[in-house]
């Protein structure tokens, strides 16, 4: 590739008007076309010729698209101006969104000593990384670690919370980080009768570019950020506020206090555990869980840090709360959950919220939601089964707004304390058991085997197919026991399976893992 | 109505003569077309000339006042056709369209034009969509120029250029009774510019006077012996008169030193590049002031070649700077110089790449190259000798990291549900052979839905199955086409070919009620009333008079289930023939824009109006995403909870959503789960609703209470 010479022109000397190259990133939807019209706008409000490019039509339908602004000192003759950024030769780069801060690195817009990069570094997730039954999002570390080498100056913060918490479009926010960056030679004023000039939603406008503007020049503190996880819990009894009848508080003392004897490490997450059986049952959920958490706990120690008891406090919390009718009518029918689409959809006074619910339900949840031994007998008839399906399995849309709508999922809810003996619990507690046991009996041999066996349990997620979908990756990922056993890399192994299983949807990266792992024993013996 | 109004900035169009216009390449075309005295504009819409389209929809008024004709062409043949009334009279008329597809499209008429000649000046604007964010197979529009004889201008990308290429084509195609190609490319249209406005003048004669005083000259009529005569007429008199004319008013211009060992020739709208490398080299100033040679072609068909000889006078090299294949001006130029026993050396695909287009950077290596080889003197020591390599920044890891973003539906796009019941059909019936069409349904190949094996044409989706009609077959094949492809040629070249040859496939028809790819332009199934066109004729009764009989109307593509439904009907049904099914619903983007200011002012002004969202209950969600694979909506994506007990993300639902419904409909008809939700909210309530909500709210509240006074409350919970 042939290195430029930026300073060097020969032919025009000192005298010669430099050229401001300017390019805009975007997703298509973003309004990158207003951020370059106002851009152009300043320029020429300051005696700038101007000229702006873009590649509109299909190629802009979410997709990432680019807009490109030259400029130059107008000197009443007219520069030749290029229409495409190119490779080396961007002096500011503004992407709206923080991958298209990658891509631009990527495609060689940024330059270090050269480009200012000013990037909003909220997320827009590609459908890539949304398809996933797993966690597919690209790093964004990774994004700002490099455009901090590759670009002269890197300013990154949230331009469309800005914009949102303005009322404004993430376009206006851009523009005030631009002008607050000083990168171009332009007052605010300029930039601020750009936008009024616009004549639409300009008070807004206003207020975002503003408020992008101070955080770009350093005048605005950063808003603070959470302080870092993990907390440490020194009692159980005093952390987190819990209300209720007194007879129900002192049974979860009795509980909560149980925890304050489990070594620190393991206190956080055993704590949040509890929190969540009993919500999701009843106190007495709660012993059997910390019942179970306890075998973990005495198998335990601190010279691996207590990762077993860690896993298992989460996962055998996550094991227990399964996903069933109960508890789906159950945390649609509280006063919490109202209030939270009220405040997520923004229902403003003197307007009415009406709230519609999506449910599908099969033979598989009805059954599983009666008594054990009549849902059995159900399930073993396929005639019945399937006469029962004709009859339940079709979407019903509930009104949780209306009284009958309510007070069905209300009753539904209210079965909780008949759970116990309900067929999807004996199920799911039938699996649970063999779960554990099977992990926990692989700790005196391997004990990061242990903790990989109950981190699998992550895979188990979903409702009807997805679920039961779920439950072949999870069981072909235990599958693979037979085929590590003894060998030291084995943990290594159910990871690797496991983070395979949640790359697709069918599983199909699994099975070609799982394939690797029939042929590792072929070879020499290790 | 289209998705982008000029109506403001038609008002330019207005400007006088000594006026400065400003403004974008594509308004600036329209107003040179009127400062030329154009009769009769038409065209066909498609990226980078839809704005022209539109600028000129929104212009009617003041093309009425001049007595212009405008019309929305049923596609790029019919405009071109259109220019017939160029021939016999001297009327100036311009066609418009995207190019390569619509050249191809209007090749028929193109040539039949061509032979016949033209008396009016016919200028044919084409849009050439290649390179980066083109959405077309990468061809020349070049070809086209030179196997019907017709000029081609590709001028220098700057306002002043090309306004001046538009009445310079007039006169070209006049003098040479020859149509004219002006090729501007998709950065050029949406340029941001300036130039000194003329006058607009009314056409000498107008349609109205030719109607009046009707002509016709057998002669240039396209039919034996005529069509002969038309051939030699081509080469020996029409030819020399368009050289003549290049030659005399200088199309082709002429930059830096007279003399010198090497020169660069380039296509007119490589102009800026060219400068941009030199510039980066050392070897131009700011306004493009530099010693090489230049040799500008605004006009590359045809070729002038006593410019060209004279050019390479006293050169050892000349690069041909030629963007895209096969290098027709290259081989030519070779041609000319081998000819005339020249020694200059002609370099082009040398240093330039044969493929792709002609980037920043690919121009700065190539002309760097070619300098460095041919005339390294001119270069200063760094650029002869770089010390410096690289940049030292890696980003090789980033490129696996940043993740792909092609284009795809909008938020509530209506083609989402029904590609989402089509993925939940074969999920059922298992794979099928589907074949797509052009339009923003295309987007269905893509994740997450990766449907449709291949795009043949506008309207072609059923016409590229028609080989999958077998009696062997146990499956049948599942075609789409849009609307707008429907009505460009779809209707007689997928339906009634499909119906006269008894083919047993699957077609769905995608109505969204306009051209909604190109930018939301009305056709005649639009169900919008429009001031000069005619529009809501249904396509379901275009498909009737076809001879289709198995007809479906699913009026509401969001209704996941009926959709599903229905395809499975028409896949698994015994009737022979070809199974039609329109699914309409209208384009989400042009929807909102045409609702959204009449409900904030509905809201403002007091009425009821309901509003609908969706959301996620982020506790039932259990982060699968399934339904994010049944959707690719940008309004649903994924978010972290805070909740260290939860290891993947969950659905989430932004503020963008427009609560079209397909989150709801595809949980139920693909049995996902029930952490959707849809808040509907009232504004401006009714007594009634007010009464209702509050009986509601105390009965609710009560059983609420009941329960939560009776368990554990976590604060956080």
């Amino acid at each position: 590739m042939l290195e430029p010479v930026p300073s060097l022109h020969p032919r025009s000397g000192a005298a010669d008007e430099p050229v401001i190259k300017l390019a805009v990133l975007a997703v298509g939807g973003q309004g990158g076309g207003v951020l370059a019209d106002w851009i152009t706008d300043v320029a020429e409000r300051n005696g700038y010729v101007a000229q702006s490019t873009s590649v509109a039509g299909v190629a802009q339908r979410t997709g990432a698209t680019i807009y490109y602004i030259e400029m130059a000192r107008d000197t009443g003759r007219l520069p030749v101006f290029a229409l495409s950024p190119s490779q080396g030769d961007v002096d500011i780069l503004i992407a709206a969104e923080l991958m298209e801060a990658g891509r631009a690195i990527i495609r060689g817009f940024v330059t270090p000593n050269r480009t200012t990069l000013i990037a909003s570094s909220h997320r827009i997730a590609a459908v890539s990384e949304k398809i996933e039954p797993g966690d597919g999002r690209a790093s964004s570390s990774k994004v700002h670690a490099t455009a901090e080498a590759a670009s002269k100056r890197f300013i990154a913060f949230d331009m469309e919370k800005i914009a949102a918490d303005n009322g404004s479009m993430i376009s206006a926010s851009l523009l005030g980080a631009l002008a607050g960056s000083d990168a171009l030679p332009f007052t605010r004023e300029s930039y601020e009768q750009a936008i009024g000039a616009g004549g639409r939603g300009v008070k807004a406008s206003l207020a975002a570019f503003g408020a992008a503007f101070d955080r770009a020049r350093g005048t605005a503190a950063a808003p603070s950020s959470k302080p870092a996880e993990p907390a440490i819990v020194e009692s159980a009894l005093g952390a987190g506020r819990v209300s209720g009848p007194q007879n129900l508080l002192r049974g979860w003392h009795a509980q909560a206090a149980r925890i304050d004897l489990m070594p620190v490490a393991v206190r956080d997450m055993a704590l949040r555990g509890l929190r969540k059986v009993v919500d999701y049952q009843d106190i007495a959920y709660g012993r059997d869980y910390l019942d179970r958490l306890d075998n973990a706990v005495a198998l335990d120690s601190a010279g691996h840090a207590y990762a077993l008891s860690i896993a298992a406090a989460k996962h055998l919390a996550n094991a227990m709360c399964y996903d069933d009718m109960i508890r789906v009518a159950d945390l649609k029918t509280r006063s919490t959950r109202d209030r939270r689409v009220r405040k997520e959809v923004g229902v403003k006074d003197g307007s009415v919220l009406q709230v519609t619910e999506y449910f599908h339900p099969r033979i598989e949840e009805f059954c599983g939601t009666l008594p054990a031994g009549l849902g059995s007998y159900i399930e073993s008839r396929p005639k019945l089964a399937a006469f029962l399906d004709r009859r339940i399995n079709h979407g019903r849309r509930i009104r949780t707004d209306s009284f009958a709508g309510f007070a069905a999922l209300w009753f539904i809810g209210g079965l909780r304390r008949w759970r116990r003996s309900l067929l999807r619990h004996k199920v799911e507690a039938a699996h649970l058991e063999r779960w554990y046991a099977l992990a926990l009996g692989y700790v005196p041999a391997d004990y990061a085997l242990a903790v990989e066996i109950l981190n699998c349990r992550r895979l188990i997620k979903g409702y009807s197919d997805t679920h039961v979908r779920a439950q072949s990756k999870f069981d072909r990922v235990l599958s693979a026991l037979d085929l590590l056993k003894g060998r030291d890399d084995a943990a290594d192994w159910i990871r690797r399976l496991r983070e395979a299983a949640l790359k697709d949807e069918k599983g199909d990266m699994l099975d070609g893992a799982l394939k690797t792992v029939a042929t590792l024993n072929e070879g020499a013996p290790r | 109505m289209a998705e982008r109004s000029f109506a403001k900035e038609v008002e330019k169009l207005r400007l006088g003569a000594g006026e400065e216009f400003a403004g974008e390449g594509i308004l600036a075309i329209t107003k040179a077309l009127l400062q030329c005295g154009v009769g009769y504009v038409g065209g066909y819409q498609g990226a980078p000339i839809s704005h022209l389209m539109d600028v000129l929809a929104d212009a009617q008024d003041i093309l009425g006042e001049l007595g212009v004709h405008f019309e929305a062409s049923a596609s790029e043949a019919t405009a071109t056709a259109m220019l017939a009334a160029s021939v016999h009279y001297p009327i100036r008329g311009a066609a418009t369209f995207k190019s390569t597809v619509g050249t191809n499209v209007a090749s028929d008429a193109l040539a039949n034009l061509a032979s016949g000649g033209v008396t009016g000046g016919a200028l044919i604007i084409v849009g050439e969509d290649y390179g980066e964010g083109s959405s077309i197979m990468q061809e020349r529009s070049h070809a086209f120029a030179m196997k019907s004889q017709v000029w081609l201008l590709d001028p220098r990308p700057n306002l002043p250029s090309i306004v001046k290429a538009v009445e310079d084509g007039f006169e070209l195609s006049e003098v040479s009774n020859t149509p004219v190609m002006l090729q501007v490319r998709i950065r050029c249209c949406h340029v941001h510019g300036h130039f000194i406005a003329k006058d607009n003048k009314r056409p000498p004669m107008t349609v109205a006077d030719a109607l009046d005083a009707p002509r016709r000259d057998t002669g240039r009529i396209v039919l034996p012996p005529a069509s002969f005569l038309h051939e030699k007429e081509k080469v020996a008199k029409r030819w020399p008169a368009a050289v003549d004319f290049i030659t005399k008013n200088r199309i082709n211009e002429f930059f830096g030193s007279d003399h010198g060992s090497v020169g660069i020739v380039m296509q007119g709208g490589m102009y800026n590049s060219v400068i941009r490398a030199l510039q980066r080299l050392g070897l131009a100033d700011t306004y493009g002031d530099t010693d090489v040679p230049l040799y500008v072609l605004n006009a590359v068909y045809p070729l002038i070649d006593d410019e060209f000889l004279a050019f390479c006078e006293g050169k050892q090299a000349v690069l041909m700077v030629e963007e895209g294949q096969p290098n027709y001006i290259e081989q030519a130029f070779a041609a000319m110089l081998h000819k005339a026993g020249r020694g200059t050396r002609l370099v082009g695909k040398e240093h330039l790449p044969m493929a792709g287009e002609y980037t920043g950077q690919v121009m700065l290596d190539g002309i760097g190259a070619f300098l460095r080889a041919e005339a390294p003197h001119l270069l200063p020591g760094e650029v002869r000798a770089p010390n410096k390599v690289g940049d030292g920044v890696d980003t090789a890891d980033l490129i696996n990291v940043v993740p792909g973003r092609p284009p795809g539906f909008c938020i509530g796009c209506p083609e989402r549900p029904i590609f989402a019941a089509t993925k939940l059909v074969e999920q059922e019936l298992g794979k099928h052979h589907i074949a797509s069409d052009i339009g923003c349904h295309l987007f269905s190949i893509m994740p997450p839905f990766e449907l449709g094996a291949t795009t043949m044409g506008y309207g072609l989706g059923p016409a590229s199955a028609s080989a999958f009609n077998s009696p062997d077959a146990k499956r049948r094949s599942i075609s789409f086409v849009g609307d707008g492809g429907f009505w460009h040629n779809g209707l007689t070249s997928s339906i009634g070919n499909a119906v006269f040859n008894k083919n047993d496939g699957v077609i769905v028809i995608v109505d969204n009620f306009y051209s909604a790819a190109t930018g939301g332009q009305d056709i005649l199934s639009s169900r919008a009333g429009n001031k000069t066109k005619s529009t809501k004729h249904p396509i379901t009764e275009a498909v009737k008079g076809m001879g289709v009989k198995w007809l479906r109307h699913v009026d509401r593509t969001y209704d996941v289930g009926k959709m599903q439904n229905t395809l499975r009907e028409a896949l698994t049904t015994d009737e022979k023939g070809p199974k039609v099914i329109v699914a309409s619903s209208e384009c989400m983007l042009n929807r909102q824009r045409r609702e959204k200011p009449l409900v904030d002012k509905a809201i403002k002004g007091g009425e009821r109006v309901v509003k609908p969202k969706f959301g996620v209950d982020e506790d039932i969600c259990t982060g699968d995403h399934a339904c994010m694979r049944l959707s690719g909506c940008p309004s649903l994506s994924v978010k972290s909870l805070d909740d260290p007990l939860r290891d993947d993300p969950v659905a989430s639902i932004d503020q963008n959503c427009v609560g079209c419904g397909n989150c709801g409909e595809v949980a139920d008809a693909a049995v996902l789960c029930p952490s959707f939700y849809r808040a509907d909210v009232v504004h401006n309530p009714s007594r009634w609703d007010r009464f209702l909500e509050a009986a509601r709210r105390t009965t609710i509240g009560f059983l609420q209470r009941h329960r939560e006074n009776r368990r554990l409350i976590f604060a956080d919970a």
